[in-house]
């Protein structure tokens, strides 16, 4: 037991530390502990970082329901330092909307150990626990303007929709435990091997669907656009990364590690969700003109590439996958960074026509953004195209070159929608400026997110080797 | 036929039969009242499964916590259940088509039933002898310390969410200081008059 208590130390700090913060906002002032506690949880959640990141070695933990990995604390890493940046970024805007209330950085810490419990899951128990925590604390920040109808509307939208999709994910899994005995990854792995039962391929097929709810995938993406137009854009900035690196990560962790012996019978249908999503999330956002809704068709669009890696089915597609997702955190927390910006006569606006000549009065912002929008359109000097080229490769080599020559098609009609805004920025009509200002905080991540984009094609900070690693103990 | 037969048939007919009457009552007090007949029945089963641990946290959580709740909501929040009923028997095609796919797969999968070669070791050891509230506490906070203490993490975000997302502080409301209350001073509170007999304020 003690073993087991060291191995989820992480957890419990984070744990206890938000259950302190709770005590401590309830008695010490309420909401006016609100921007310490942002502080705070984020300095813990750095911290914690630093800690995951600097360990070595592979550990299970209660008889192998938990894992501590390398892949597992690859996807710890990103997502503790993803959440901190976002908490950070978007806590002058929350003050200014009035909506930051001392519960939001304990409901992100909390969501934040369910997420840490998601990616080190090696049960089917513990990944729907953690799971469970993530997306609670989720809706419940979704709906955190509880005075606009909007607000409300997201909220609960995805509450409904993500309880069908938990409710999906449990039939899976129980149809799973139901045909293997067990809900150990290890032992549905050995189930497998033996060969795959119609009744195994049945809860393979739910679980899959589970996650790609979770992950916003097509033909399971509707929710996407309206939750994330309805919610406070800081929670959005906030939904668009962490938690869809977890999902995803959680997901190569279940294909792989449950059912890695039987690559062939997932194969085909995560390509039919990468193929599908990436198509959705391009063509589907052409007609939109809020830039929140484009953001989500664009997230739809970049799982349908995180996806391709998966559906590669190989140790270089995961290590792919997680470079691409690590890219795709980073730019949109620069790019969430200038939306939350993005104001007039102290009201947010979200129509991109709004961008008009945005490059004469503010040339470095604008500067700023183009890189950024041109890394996740994935034009070639910036990282978003390594991104793009790992995939690519990944399912090339894993036998799919179809599905390669079906997203560089995507990408090419994908480009349009970011080029759009580009050239509004540039070239558009002048018309009723922006004048919404940034925190020196959102400043700098905006800026160091686009100068990532720019400086990290050298070697791309060195994740690669540490990708690989991490793909290495998933994929054997 | 032995009495455990004989009790089992009894408290699985009034299970079924409170289940579904429960649906089909036009009285949703009377709904309330056949759910706790069929949480009360399944209690028994329990009971007659010797798990008893379970039967009673039944009878405790859900009959004497969860049903009467529902009784308390039913009663005070003034629905329109007919117009409810109404509203669903619109989708009843739909719904029942649903129902025929969702058989229709189950039949499927149990007809395809295989137990898988290994499964029987990779299934959970059965819990050792010895009455099951002592097995299942051992259990719990052992094997799986980890997944009870998440389900307290999903209860508490479920808590922190309910209020954030409906307390509303209102300043127009006088509340009740206790402290305040205790140590007010009688002697500027109490002003003692004198007052003369016939003559008033």
């Amino acid at each position: 037991m003690g073993a087991d208590l060291q191995t989820i130390l992480p957890e419990i700090v984070l744990a206890v530390f938000a259950m302190s913060a709770l005590l401590g906002g309830v008695y010490g002032g309420q909401d006016r502990t609100a921007p310490l506690l942002v502080w705070l949880t984020a300095g813990v959640m750095v911290g914690l970082a630093l800690w995951i990141g600097t360990a070595t070695g592979t550990r299970t933990a209660f008889d192998g329901s938990f894992n501590d990995d390398p892949f597992s604390r690859f996807a710890k890493v990103v997502i503790l330092l993803s959440g901190a940046a976002v908490m950070l970024m978007s806590r002058e805007n929350m003050t200014r909307r009035g909506i930051l209330r001392f519960e939001y950085p304990i409901l992100i810490a909390l969501a934040t150990v369910g997420m840490m419990v998601m990616v080190s899951a090696g049960d089917l128990i513990v990944l729907y626990m953690g799971l469970e925590v993530q997306s609670l604390a989720l809706y419940v920040i979704a709906a955190l303007r509880r005075d606009s109808a909007r607000s409300t509307e997201a909220g609960l939208k995805y509450f409904i929709l993500g309880a069908l999709s938990s409710g999906m994910l449990l039939y899976g899994a129980s149809l799973t435990y139901g045909y293997t005995g067990t809900t150990l990854f290890s032992g549905i792995f050995e189930a497998a091997a033996d060969g795959v039962s119609l009744g195994l391929l049945f809860g393979l097929v739910f679980l899959i669907t589970g996650f790609a709810f979770k992950v916003s995938a097509a033909p399971f993406h509707m929710w996407t656009p309206d939750v994330y137009e309805g919610a406070p854009t800081a929670v959005t900035a906030f939904l668009a990364t962490a938690p869809k690196m977890a999902a995803m990560a959680l997901f190569a962790r279940v294909v792989h590690e449950a059912f890695g012996a039987v690559v062939g019978d997932w194969q085909q249908v995560v390509a039919f969700l990468s193929v599908l999503s990436m198509f959705v999330g391009a063509i589907a956002a052409i007609g939109q003109t809020d830039i929140k809704r484009l953001m989500a068709y664009s997230s739809i669009a970049h799982m349908g590439f995180a996806l391709m890696g998966l559906a590669a089915g190989t140790a270089f597609g995961v290590q792919a996958m997680l470079i691409y997702m690590t890219i795709y955190v980073t730019m949109n927390v620069g790019t969430f960074a200038f939306i939350l910006s993005m104001e007039k006569d102290g009201k947010p606006v979200t129509d991109i026509r709004a961008l008009n000549m945005f490059a004469r009065r503010e040339p470095l912002k604008a500067l700023a953004m183009l890189v950024l929008l041109f890394s996740l359109a994935g034009v070639p000097p910036m990282v978003g195209f390594f991104g793009k080229f790992y995939v690519l490769r990944a399912a090339y080599e894993g036998g799919l070159a179809w599905l390669a020559v079906a997203g560089v098609l995507a990408s090419v009609i994908g480009a349009y929608y970011y080029l759009r805004m580009v050239y509004f920025m540039y070239f558009g009509e002048e018309s009723d400026a922006l004048d919404g200002s940034m925190s020196p905080v959102a400043w700098g991540m905006f800026m160091a997110s686009a100068a990532i984009m720019v400086v990290g094609v050298i070697n791309l900070f060195g994740i690669e080797p540490m990708a690989a690693a991490a793909a290495a103990t998933l994929v054997n | 036929m032995t009495v455990a037969a004989f009790s089992f048939y009894a408290f699985a007919i009034t299970t079924l039969m409170g289940g579904l009457m429960t649906v089909i009552s036009r009285n949703p007090v009377h709904s309330v009242l056949w759910l706790i007949l069929a949480f009360l029945s399944s209690a028994g089963l329990f009971v007659l499964l010797g798990a008893e641990f379970v039967a009673m946290l039944l009878i405790i959580v859900y009959v004497g916590a969860v049903a009467v709740l529902f009784l308390f909501v039913v009663m005070m929040l003034d629905i329109d259940f007919a117009a409810l009923k109404a509203e669903m028997a619109r989708y009843l095609p739909l719904a029942l088509l649903i129902a025929v796919v969702i058989l229709m797969q189950l039949a499927l999968a149990f007809g395809v039933w295989s137990f898988d070669m290994g499964a029987d070791d990779r299934l959970a050891a059965p819990i050792g002898e010895g009455e099951n509230t002592r097995q299942l506490g051992l259990i719990l906070y052992d094997q799986y310390f980890l997944l009870f203490q998440l389900a307290g993490l999903v209860l508490l975000v479920a808590m922190i969410g309910a209020i954030v997302l409906t307390l509303r502080h209102r300043s127009d409301v006088k509340r009740q200081d206790v402290l305040a209350q205790m140590f007010r001073d009688p002697a500027k509170a109490l002003e003692l008059k004198d007052v003369k007999p016939g003559q008033g304020l």
